[in-house]
């Protein structure tokens, strides 16, 4: 079991070292960047804006049901919503459903290219495929993922206030309070830092189980699956262990 | 000119492929023919690397290809066209984009050059008025027809085909048959073909590579396999009835 983990290592960093080597055509691969962007990044942006409207308007229904105290100011309501949205949900959890939607969606397109020979015409051609394939969703996802999370922020913040003053557990005044209170400048920065490794994590891991597919139609979802898993997995690690390096 | 000398390959200590030599000529269409199973595609790929050969030698004009770096390698490839069992058109790129894409890879020409490229090699294999179409739009026929325009986009010097009639109904595989030696001829290029297709191999076989079990069984032009007294070659070449009347067994 150690052996095959460690196998596997083994390939990834081969891998890596296949896609950051230098590129054929640097036009060629700013092209496929931007496409890249858009496909990856800019068609993610409905479902971050719906998630992040509603886990708003949760958190703040949750804040306020568990601060229910004549002792404890409403504006900690805001302050409760704020700190929940910036240092973990807009960068760990949006981190983790991009780790479903742009994993699957790489593992299985660069699978299916697997299976049916594309990445085998690209070799024939004479042009790296790993760089070709990867390196410009790596670019594109370590550029704009950063601004999904800031739209994170914003909508979830806004979701949160909506909700809160329209059921009436926080006046608008008192939320805005609360969003100002204390404010630490830097969880913006943390949250981002944290999705730039996430991006990172999420292009490579996923890209990697799509690259190694052998078989069919079979294999490419057992591919899918494995990459979002993993890459899972390494966003719930590397949280940990950037939360520890950025915040203690 | 192509030579390999003593490939072997073997997968999970497997032998599919035993000491294999052959020379394959400039200018003829080298046909590799066998059972399914036989080993023919794992002899193209390690010829062409994408499978590395456990041993022997791959020579690509005299330079020793199987044991250059990946950029070295990268060089020789560009001389390469390759017709994949499945075309392996590029999905996401229409039809004039699949043959643009080589040329944009690889070549300085400005985008009308490139278009006129396309198109000339596009209207070469009979495709015309598909450009904008994408893959999953056009026929299997049509698939094979634009990658053999994709293959020969950069002037090669060396054509690779994989079953280049797996799919096809009958009369389109003459036509890609047909396609196939005559831009061997036109253009000089080394074209080795990977088949099991006896339409093929009669009407196109300049010479011919019989795999047996992993081993070179027999070589020689289609004119020789009417005369071959070689048991499992003549199995496996007049395996129809309508062959075994034709040959007199």
């Amino acid at each position: 079991m150690l052996v095959k983990v460690f196998h596997l290592f083994g390939e990834y960093v081969l891998f890596l070292k296949k896609v950051f080597s230098k590129p054929e055509k640097r036009k060629i691969y700013l092209k496929q960047t931007m496409i890249e962007m858009d496909k990856l990044g800019f068609l993610s942006i409905g479902i971050v804006t719906i998630i992040s409207f509603f886990m708003g308007a949760v958190i703040t229904l949750q804040t306020a049901y568990n601060i229910e105290n004549p002792f404890l100011p409403s504006y900690l309501i805001g302050v409760g919503t704020r700190d929940s949205i910036l240092l973990e949900f807009s960068s760990t959890v949006i981190g983790l459903i991009l780790a479903g939607k742009v994993g699957s969606n790489i593992a299985s397109e660069i699978g299916t290219m697997r299976v049916s020979e594309q990445i085998d015409a690209l070799e024939i051609m004479g042009i790296n495929s790993a760089s070709y394939l990867v390196l410009p969703k790596i670019i594109a996802t370590m550029l704009f993922n950063p601004f999904l999370t800031m739209l994170s922020m914003v909508v979830g913040i806004i979701g949160g206030w909506s909700v809160g003053v329209f059921t009436g557990v926080v006046s608008t005044q008192q939320y805005i309070d609360g969003i100002r209170y204390a404010f630490v400048p830097f969880y913006i920065t943390y949250a981002l830092i944290k999705m730039v490794f996430f991006a990172f994590i999420i292009t490579t891991i996923s890209s990697f189980y799509g690259y190694r597919v052998q078989g069919g139609s079979l294999e490419v979802g057992k591919a899918s699956t494995n990459a979002v898993v993993m890459s899972s997995i390494f966003i719930l690690l590397f949280n940990l262990l950037l939360t520890q390096l950025l915040l203690s | 000119m192509i030579t390999i000398n003593n490939i072997s390959k073997s997968f999970d200590g497997r032998k599919v492929l035993s000491d294999i030599s052959a020379t394959f000529d400039k200018g003829k269409t080298n046909l590799i023919i066998g059972q399914s199973g036989s080993g023919k595609t794992v002899l193209l790929k390690c010829i062409v690397g994408l499978l590395e050969a456990d041993e022997g030698e791959v020579y690509y004009n005299d330079i020793l290809f199987n044991k250059l770096s990946f950029d070295k390698k990268k060089l020789i490839r560009q001389k390469m066209g390759m017709l994949f069992q499945g075309a392996a058109l590029f999905d996401s790129m229409s039809v004039e984009k699949n043959v643009m894409f080589p040329l944009d890879m690889f070549t300085e020409m400005s985008k009308e050059e490139k278009l006129e490229r396309a198109n000339f090699c596009l209207q070469r294999v009979n495709i015309i008025n598909a450009n904008h179409l994408f893959p999953d739009e056009i026929s299997g026929g049509m698939k094979k027809r634009v990658a053999i325009a994709r293959a020969i986009a950069l002037n090669p010097e060396f054509l690779f085909c994989d079953e280049p009639n797996s799919g096809l109904d009958p009369k389109t595989s003459v036509v890609i048959d047909h396609l196939i030696k005559d831009i061997t001829e036109e253009y000089n290029i080394t074209t080795l073909v990977n088949t099991h297709d006896m339409n093929s191999v009669m009407g196109i076989g300049d010479k011919v590579i019989f795999i047996y079990e992993g081993q070179k069984w027999w070589e020689g032009s289609r004119n020789d396999i009417l005369d071959s007294d070689n048991k499992e070659l003549n199995e496996f070449v007049f395996s129809s009835e309508l062959t075994r009347k034709i040959k007199g067994l």
